[in-house]
């Protein structure tokens, strides 16, 4: 059974080339779109006035390994507040060149999302100002929503990093040091204990 | 002996806050440059508490995502649980009995109490409001027992299953319900006297952390904090889910954007919220809580030990899980703090192949530093508070 949309027809008929696959799954409308000028397609999307996708709700990955050709697609959500309408963005992204335009020129929402989708995935967003991890760290080695990240894999150890501009407070530096020798101190001990 | 006339400091002062500030319930950890006491800039960093919802989700079977979302947002824990399983439900093409979906909609308003009453408590007693603090969280007591009744839980409830409730409600619950909403209006009548003229409060609270309906938008905000600002989406309202366009409820807005009207927001809808319980309670039909589709839903213990399809049934369910067919969904739900969406891919298993979680207050979080620019290190306070992030939903 294929559900029809106008909206879908609509956005096809407007977008043309740039629209690989449109859909309708259970009322949610999807449309596949091409990465080539994704900036341009969302600023279709957003300012046209007969779709108005005013607002970004979400943007996310999967990663779809050993089951389709390209291997990730960026999904977003789109939202018109006027016209009270929701439609699913998904751009296919190939394993060689994790690469697409970044929305942050569009929406500020963006910022954070993609980065996020950097961090989970690897996926790089081309032109975001300030493109870091933001839930992990940045010494993590790895994507971890990427399914061949293993769920139990473990990370190495980090060494503190020195924080710039930091007030440290040189006794209680002494303090520390003392204490430590003094742990040292009492292993030593111990062990001589056991010895004899 | 000659005064010595020194001069203040001009430097921009590099300031970092957290990533444990008493003032900052949850672990969050705020990169400061300020001037004096203006805040420059703020580079928020979150990620504290991540656990990796995404990953652990893709382990299990569909069921066993439930307690999972009982952990994100953990005050108000019932809403997430009823926004996953509308999403799988969504995707299998079920709809849930009526009585399901009545009381859906009353454990979620309940739910959504808690958390305003969590939000509003915490951000009073901030600003030295400790009483009124204080009362919002004895209502909330009152109702963290209503749902430790119904559950067996308090916070980690895992209440909601795909096609249906874990049970039905227990006897009594309709007046139970009914004697702690009347305790808890006249606990807020209480708060109202303490905070409507509280001229430290309200001074602290109004026009600070200003945002325009613009700028909310752009950022991708929702619940009170854009409603703050005069923008009237409520997923209940624009996108009814459930039975949410039988009820008769209004959607409170605010006008300047600040803290205070997200304030007054967010208690009005503990109003509102009210109401709808009460309708809820009130029309409840009769009949069971969930559908009759063996495939779904777990066979009651009668049928698993005395026949052997009801023990087919609960192996099958138990050990491979619910089969979703393959195919992608998106629901929204209104979360405590905003657009609540779950976005679930299937690959046709009996596991998830995705489950992401769109997290209303990430979202706000990431609106912060333009919320704080241009105002003080003490107004950091309300304005974090009001925001009402919740660690496990914003790090997952």
């Amino acid at each position: 059974m294929v559900e029809q949309s106008p909206q879908l027809q609509e956005i096809r008929e407007k977008l043309g080339a740039a629209v690989l696959d449109a859909h309708a799954f259970r009322g949610d409308d999807t449309i596949v779109v091409e990465r080539k000028g994704l900036l341009q397609t969302f600023h279709a999307l957003k300012e046209d006035p007969a779709f108005a996708f005013d607002f970004l709700s979400d943007i996310t990955a999967v990663d779809y390994l050993g089951k389709k050709e390209p291997r990730f697609e960026v999904v977003y959500h789109l939202l018109s507040l006027g016209r009270n309408r929701r439609l699913r963005v998904k751009v296919p992204v190939p394993e060689a060149a994790p690469e697409v335009d970044s929305l942050v020129p569009l929406w500020k929402a963006a910022d954070w999302l993609e980065r996020e989708v950097w961090d989970m995935f690897g996926i790089r967003f081309r032109g975001h100002p300030d493109l870091r991890r933001i839930l992990l760290y940045e010494e993590f080695r790895g994507h971890p929503l990427r399914k061949d990240y293993p769920v139990n894999q473990r990370q190495p150890l980090v060494p503190e990093r020195p924080l710039a501009g930091t007030f440290v407070d040189a006794r209680s530096d002494n303090k520390l040091r003392q204490l430590k020798q003094q742990l040292e101190q009492k292993k030593v001990d111990a062990a001589g204990s056991n010895r004899r | 002996m000659k005064a010595e006339v020194r001069e203040l400091p001009q430097d921009i002062m590099e300031l970092q806050m957290g990533p444990s500030h008493p003032a900052t319930h949850g672990t969050i950890k705020f990169n400061l440059k300020l001037e004096g006491e203006k805040v420059l800039e703020c580079d928020t960093e979150v990620g504290y508490l991540h656990r990796g919802f995404d990953k652990m989700s893709e382990q299990g079977t569909w069921t066993q995502v439930i307690p999972y979302t009982d952990r994100l947002n953990y005050v108000s824990p019932l809403i997430n649980n009823v926004g996953y399983a509308l999403a799988v439900e969504k995707l299998l093409g079920v709809e849930t009995t009526p009585r399901c979906q009545f009381i859906r909609v009353a454990v979620s308003e309940i739910s959504r109490i808690t958390d305003h009453l969590t939000c509003c408590g915490m951000a009073c007693s901030e600003l030295g409001a400790v009483t009124a603090g204080f009362y919002m969280i004895e209502a909330r007591e009152l109702l963290t027992r209503i749902v430790e009744t119904l559950t067996g839980a308090r916070l980690t409830v895992t209440y909601v299953r795909i096609g249906g409730l874990k049970h039905d409600l227990p006897a009594g619950f309709a007046e139970e319900v009914k004697d702690a909403f009347a305790k808890t209006r006249q606990l807020l009548a209480d708060c109202e006297k303490l905070l409507s003229r509280n001229r430290i409060f309200i001074d602290r609270m109004s026009n600070v952390g200003v945002i325009s309906k613009a700028t909310a938008v752009d950022y991708g905000l929702t619940g009170p904090i854009l409603r703050s600002t005069g923008v009237g989406y409520d997923v209940r309202k624009s996108q009814p889910y459930l039975v949410y366009d039988q009820m008769d409820f209004t959607v409170p807005l605010g006008s300047h954007g600040d803290n205070y009207d997200r304030f007054i927001v967010r208690v009005e809808e503990i109003e509102q919220s009210m109401r709808i319980v009460e309708q809820a309670l009130e029309r409840m039909p009769t009949g069971p809580v969930s559908i009759e589709d063996p495939r779904i839903v777990l066979p009651e213990k009668e049928k698993v030990y005395n026949s052997i399809e009801g023990l087919m049934h609960h192996f099958k369910i138990i050990m491979e899980g619910v089969q979703v067919p393959p195919g992608e969904a998106y629901q929204a739900v209104e979360g405590g703090n905003g657009e609540l969406g779950f976005y679930v891919v299937s690959d046709g298993g009996g596991k998830p192949y995705r489950v992401r979680v769109r997290p209303p207050c990430f979202i706000a979080m990431g609106a912060f530093s333009e919320m704080i620019k241009g105002y003080t290190v003490a107004d950091i306070v309300p304005t974090f508070g009001m925001i009402n992030m919740i660690g496990g939903e914003c790090d997952r």
